[in-house]
């Protein structure tokens, strides 16, 4: 049984609880992408894109969309980690670690500051 | 709340779900657990995304990839391509003519020129859970009026929209509320009209399939400004999923406080029931549909008096269909005036239409007031399937009007459609080609129309069978000149002389044709010929010995052995016996069957 609606308080409290619901389903949110060939995969790719969602749910984001993309040929340096901030260059973090994930998170979603000594490339 | 870095959504809108969608929603379950990703990959089930001829559609967020016509077969390819390995199936996307696939939602053209407000929580959001709706700005303008504004205020920011009946009669909708607000009563109903019985329309359907919480909040604001304390969803009983999910969001509306007694502790109050009709097209006249609810035969009335002072049970009653109602609740959060910025100076905002026919992408697509049918029809459309050429466009179901290429570039509004004696009615548009023959168009028309006569008023009754005898005799080239005149004057006098709409506007298929398409009716009279050989009477096959490669293919195909020849002689066709199936014609592969 819901709880009842009595105010608009009430009204705005579900709305807040339920943003994450369908935050998801934007496609201009800012967007973490890890690469998951099977070289990313075999190099931890999938613990940290756990990692990732953890980080981000345990600090209540909800506007950043996690996204997956195949081999891009850097294999040696799996797992790799993009950040794309609309507007921004996108930004590629090489050889990434669980610990890193916190900082990349920490500093360049949240702060827009791009971790440099991660960081191996940027595009357009 | 978990978040789930991916969200699957499966169309689950009748279209989908009948060419196989709920199958590939299973599947989906299956192998995402079988990947072990079911706590990061939600399966959503949406309402129509409107392409349904492209479905199942499946669209995978955030990256917003649109998959067509999945099959459960295909479902595993994606879960672990795409959802695992982050690898775009490229084979499921959407195909453009000219680009080699396009991936993004958002960059079809189909959705290019389109602007979504009665259908954008349609394909986006869960209809069965009341949260994502809320989570959309859901209840926001409900609660808007009821802690901010007075209901004047709100049948004002109504009138300054310039919303007007979307169900065909386009009546101002403001204008309507103020009747029903200014009526005295101690009781007072709203209704909504989801009797959608046009052939091929299905927006309504949709609404409320793939959003009904739209349709509820629309239904409250105009409860709060008309004063009305009950209300009714009357939907026709070939709905069935559009009556479950109707039935479940006002269950969940019910356990959230948002309808039913003192709704957000303002002491409004309002209680909505579902009424299934029982398959009568007339049930969508608004007098017939009260008589309905009421439980008796569903017949027309004469009107005055007005549903806004005696309506159902003699109490002061508002009706409105359902893309009405659902546009309310935008216009209440987003101002009258945001909606009045679109379409065109008398009609206003966005119309939802059934695009059906001859064309290539057919669909449901919301487009601004204004547009013109040749932007609907080749640039959402697609254009004509197989490159054949536009014929004509039937716009407003049974009561509405065939228009031909000269009226392509006319501005989609309710004046200029009426002004070339069409109407916008509830918005459906079947496109035509040249293989379609009108009067045959016209024909079906009528039929679907003398059928559902309820045969109250004897204009209606008799006049929509002697027009389709008429019809009838022409299309079997027995017609003279003389019975295009009587067509003609009957059809004048059962529009104006009919109880009800459906009387009122059953001869617009027949006068738009004999307006636009008389040569087609004289060349079936006078040439007993009929240029799209569709009216079978009118139609011979013959085989062209000097073509004839004597393969006999003809004869194989021929249900009634009508076909004679051999390896020798040339084959031939019995005229006497021949049903003018244009079985032979199709089979031949040397193109010897001449057809005229």
């Amino acid at each position: 049984m819901a709880n009842k609606i009595k105010n608009l308080s009430d009204l705005r409290k579900i709305k807040e609880s339920c943003a994450d619901l369908t935050s998801t389903r934007t496609t201009d949110n800012k967007t973490i992408v890890i690469g998951m060939g099977t070289c990313g995969i075999a190099a931890g790719a999938r613990e940290i894109m756990n990692e990732v969602i953890n980080e981000l749910q345990k600090r209540g984001i909800s506007d950043v969309a996690v996204q997956t993309t195949g081999c891009i040929g850097m294999c040696q340096r799996e797992p790799l980690l993009d950040v794309i901030i609309p507007g921004k260059e996108r930004i590629t973090y090489g050889n990434v670690s669980k610990e890193d994930v916190q900082r990349i998170i920490a500093e360049h979603v949240v702060n827009g500051r791009i971790v440099q000594d991660l960081a191996i490339g940027r595009a357009d | 709340m978990p978040i789930y870095r991916s969200h699957v959504l499966v169309c689950g809108g009748t279209g989908c779900a009948s060419s196989g969608s709920n199958e590939v929603m299973d599947t989906f379950k299956e192998e995402i657990s079988s990947l072990g990703l079911e706590e990061e990959v939600l399966v959503v089930p949406t309402g129509c995304h409107g392409m349904c001829e492209m479905g199942p559609i499946v669209v995978v967020y955030p990256e917003g990839t649109f998959y067509c016509r999945v099959t459960p077969e295909d479902v595993k390819e994606i879960a672990e391509e795409h959802l695992y390995k982050g690898r775009v199936v490229e084979r499921l996307l959407y195909q453009a003519e000219e680009a080699p696939s396009i991936p993004n939602y958002k960059e079809i053209p189909f959705y290019g020129k389109q602007e979504r407000v009665a259908l954008s929580n349609c394909g986006y959001i869960n209809p069965d859970n009341i949260e994502e709706y809320i989570a959309r700005d859901g209840y926001a303008g409900l609660a808007k009026v009821l802690t901010e504004m007075k209901p004047e205020d709100v049948i004002e920011e109504i009138k300054t929209s310039g919303l007007r009946g979307r169900g065909g009669g386009g009546f101002p909708t403001g204008l309507k509320w103020s009747f029903c607000a200014r009526a005295q009563g101690d009781l007072k109903y709203i209704i909504c009209n989801a009797d959608e019985g046009d052939p091929g329309a299905f927006m309504d359907r949709s609404i409320l399939e793939g959003d009904p919480h739209t349709v509820l909040e629309g239904m409250l604001i105009g409860a709060y400004a008309m004063g009305a304390s009950e209300g009714y969803i009357y939907c026709r009983a070939e709905y069935p999923l559009a009556i479950k999910r109707l039935k479940n969001a006002i269950k969940q509306a019910e356990e959230y406080g948002l309808m039913g007694e003192d709704i957000m502790g303002s002491g409004f109050s309002l209680h909505l029931h579902v009424k299934e009709g029982a398959g009568a097209f007339v049930c969508g006249e608004e007098t017939a549909l009260m008589a309905s609810i009421e439980g008796r035969r569903g017949m027309p009335r004469p009107r005055p008096p007005f549903p806004a002072n005696k309506g159902l049970w003699d109490k002061p009653t508002n009706i409105n269909n359902v893309e009405t109602w659902a546009n309310v609740p935008h216009i209440i959060r987003r101002g009258g005036s945001w909606f009045a910025s679109m379409g065109t100076e008398k009609s206003k905002g966005t119309k939802v239409f059934a695009l059906t026919g001859k064309v290539n992408h057919t669909g449901l697509v919301e487009v601004p007031m204004g547009i013109t049918l040749r932007e609907i029809v080749f640039d959402i459309g697609g254009g004509i399937l197989n490159g054949k050429k536009f014929k004509a466009v039937q716009i407003g179901g049974p009561s509405g009007g065939c228009l031909t290429e000269e009226h392509l570039d006319l501005p989609v509004s309710y004046e200029s459609l009426a002004e070339v004696g069409a109407i916008m009615g509830s918005g459906g548009l079947v496109v035509m080609d040249e293989d379609n023959c009108m009067i045959d168009v016209a024909k079906f028309f009528l039929e679907f129309t003398q059928k559902e006569s309820c045969g109250k008023c004897s204009p209606c009754r008799e006049g929509t069978k002697q027009m389709l005898l008429l019809l009838n005799k022409i299309s079997d080239g027995n017609g003279t000149m003389e019975d295009l005149q009587t067509l003609e004057d009957l059809a004048r006098m059962v529009k104006d002389m009919s109880l009800c709409g459906l009387g009122q506007t059953a001869p617009n298929p027949i006068l738009t044709t004999l307006r636009y398409f008389r040569d087609e009716y004289v060349a079936h009279i006078k040439d007993k010929k009929c240029f799209a050989g569709v009216c079978t009477k009118l139609v011979s096959y013959t085989i062209d010995p000097e073509k004839c490669k004597k393969c006999g293919l003809c004869a194989k195909n021929c249900p009634v052995n009508c076909i004679s020849g051999d390896r020798q002689t040339p084959y031939f066709i019995d005229q006497e016996a021949c049903i003018k199936c244009g079985n032979c014609y199709e089979k031949c592969p040397f193109g010897a069957i001449d057809k005229e």
